[in-house]
């Protein structure tokens, strides 16, 4: 049976609108859609006419429609913005190397430049990498701390004014929700802002804050927009997700829910004394943080020096680790002469195997078994010696080094910038940035 | 010997993925009392063909589509393109030809 839409058009509704329970047809949820979008970014002043404005593309629902849309309104509204898609190359195979044909394709259909910064250019490792090195635990920390750096870093090459991020109502209430359980209140004053960022840095701005996730897949499925939805391939964000579900479970009830949270979120009135610390430099890659060496810079030393736990948890834990390897660094130096002879010995071997396996004679050392064997005998025989050395000095190989249960997500979590959690499912807002 | 029951149905936004990557397919669903021999109801509702697509389409993680004996919220569905908010939902009953999609809205971006 049709139900007429209820503006009073004529069409038959297609949809019933989370925000309002009006049922509503095609033409007219686009209108009221769009026009909620630009109220949305009138009301907050997001941009200044002649602005340079990156948009966060990552090809998934969000950032597509918010691409679309803010072309749209430019043109309608004469906004006189110069829009760019600026994306993040993680570097995770089977995931974000996918999405980025799918940004590449934004591109060309909103014909706007792409600037794509990957990891591997910026801090010389891949999520790949950085996964094989810690582990699926924590890694969204890595993930999110370099992310958000690295579209600031972006943002400043772009020379743009702001970011538009794609967060949605549902990330926004899921962030609010997730601040009270956590009892984080600083972040809870913050997290509802429309327009973040502090002084030195390039704001980032939500035009999608009040829109419904709902409505914005509608809105990419009756427009016909092409978008990536692949959940990330490393772990998800346990308690982030129980946030979405339980949210997801209210909204099925009640979907004003949404918009309320939200509304009690920028509403509630914090202690004075609640705050965020200073925002200062980082003395090694001047980029904002509140610490002195920022998080970015940590999280990049402990996997350069095969710490992967610096960083992971509390600041004040990075001291006691760094100056225990500095101590290890040093007992190192003097067990490394020791094993300089053993060493020697092992290179002239592989350099001799590999020679004859790569020449004539490769047939006649397979048949004598020669070469093989003998390589492995000494590595072998070096490894026990190297294995001997590294007990002595407690340290850990590379490959061993293992992440303590103690460091669970939950103390990490506490450390996190609202925008560093992975997105939807991997903690639904980082990805989706 | 009643007819089957012609329907299509489609999966998008990432719930392709819990159905083997299958983005559309047209199903002939048997009549209901042979299926559902216990149903209170005389004909195919949704309700009844969520049941039948965990049966026989359904490949993984069932958890990620299906809460309870409905679909787990934030899974969209479109009843021929349309809202199924608007069309009684799972009560919504099945005519020869119908398109229902399911779109995912769980997923990263």
């Amino acid at each position: 049976m049709p139900v007429p839409c209820k503006r009073g058009c004529g069409n038959n509704a297609v949809l019933k609108r989370p925000k309002t329970g009006d049922a509503i047809c095609k033409e007219c949820f686009f209108w009221a859609f769009e026009t909620e979008i630009h109220y949305t970014i009138t009301k907050g002043k997001l941009f200044n006419k002649g602005d340079s404005v990156a948009v966060a593309a990552s090809g998934g629902k969000d950032s597509t429609v918010l691409a679309h849309t803010l072309k749209t309104l430019n043109e309608r509204y004469n906004y006189g913005l110069n829009l760019m898609l600026l994306s993040i190359d993680e570097g995770i195979t089977g995931y974000r190397d996918d999405s980025l044909e799918t940004v590449k394709q934004n591109r060309d259909d909103y014909e706007m430049p792409l600037k794509i910064l990957s990891y591997k250019d910026l801090y010389g490792w891949t999520m790949d990498e950085i996964v094989a090195q810690i582990g699926r635990k924590n890694n969204c920390t890595f993930c999110g701390v370099f992310r958000r750096q690295a579209l600031d870093r972006g943002a400043a090459m772009l020379n743009v004014k702001c970011i538009a991020t794609g967060h949605n109502a549902d990330d926004i209430a899921e962030t609010v929700l997730m601040n009270v359980l956590r009892g984080d209140i600083a972040r809870l004053k913050r997290c509802t802002a429309i327009t973040t960022g502090s002084e030195g840095t390039i704001p980032r701005v939500k035009p999608l804050k009040y829109t419904y996730e709902k409505e914005i897949v509608m809105y990419a499925h009756y427009k016909k927009l092409v978008y990536f939805s692949t959940e990330c391939v490393f772990a998800p964000n346990a308690y982030r997700g129980h946030a979405r579900a339980l949210l997801k479970d209210m909204e099925k009830i009640r979907p004003s829910c949404i918009m309320d949270i939200i509304y009690s979120g920028e509403t509630m009135s914090i202690k004075e004394e609640v705050s965020l610390p200073t925002q200062r430099l980082c003395i090694r890659c001047n980029f904002v943080s509140s610490q002195e060496v920022c998080k970015a810079c940590v999280l990049l030393e402990g996997l350069n020096k095969g710490l992967p736990k610096l960083g992971i948890g509390k600041s004040s834990k990075v001291k006691k680790l760094l100056d225990e390897y500095n101590t290890r660094q040093n007992n190192l130096e003097t067990a490394v002469k020791d094993l300089e002879d053993c060493n020697i010995t092992d290179k002239k071997t592989s350099k001799t195997c590999k020679n004859i396996s790569n020449g004539f004679k490769q047939k006649e050392c397979n048949a004598t078994n020669c070469c093989t064997n003998k390589t492995e005998r000494n590595v072998e025989k070096n490894n026990e010696k190297l294995q001997t050395v590294l007990d002595k000095y407690s340290l850990e190989n590379n490959s061993q080094v293992k992440l303590d249960e103690e460091d669970s997500d939950d103390s990490e979590i506490k450390h996190q910038d609202e925008d560093d959690t992975c997105s939807s499912s991997c903690g639904r807002l980082g990805v989706g940035f | 010997m009643a007819e089957t029951l012609t329907v299509e149905v489609m999966f998008g936004g990432g719930a392709e993925l819990l159905f083997n990557k299958v983005k559309r397919k047209e199903i002939a669903l048997p009549p209901l009392k042979t299926f559902l021999p216990d149903s209170q109801n005389q004909n195919w509702t949704l309700k009844e063909l969520l049941i039948w697509l965990k049966d026989n389409l359904l490949v993984e993680r069932e958890e990620l589509f299906l809460k309870d004996d409905s679909v787990r919220p934030g899974i969209l569905v479109l009843i021929n393109e349309e809202d199924w908010e608007l069309h009684g939902q799972l009560n919504y009953e099945l005519k020869e030809n119908d398109k229902i999609m399911f779109i995912s809205t769980l997923h990263g971006g």
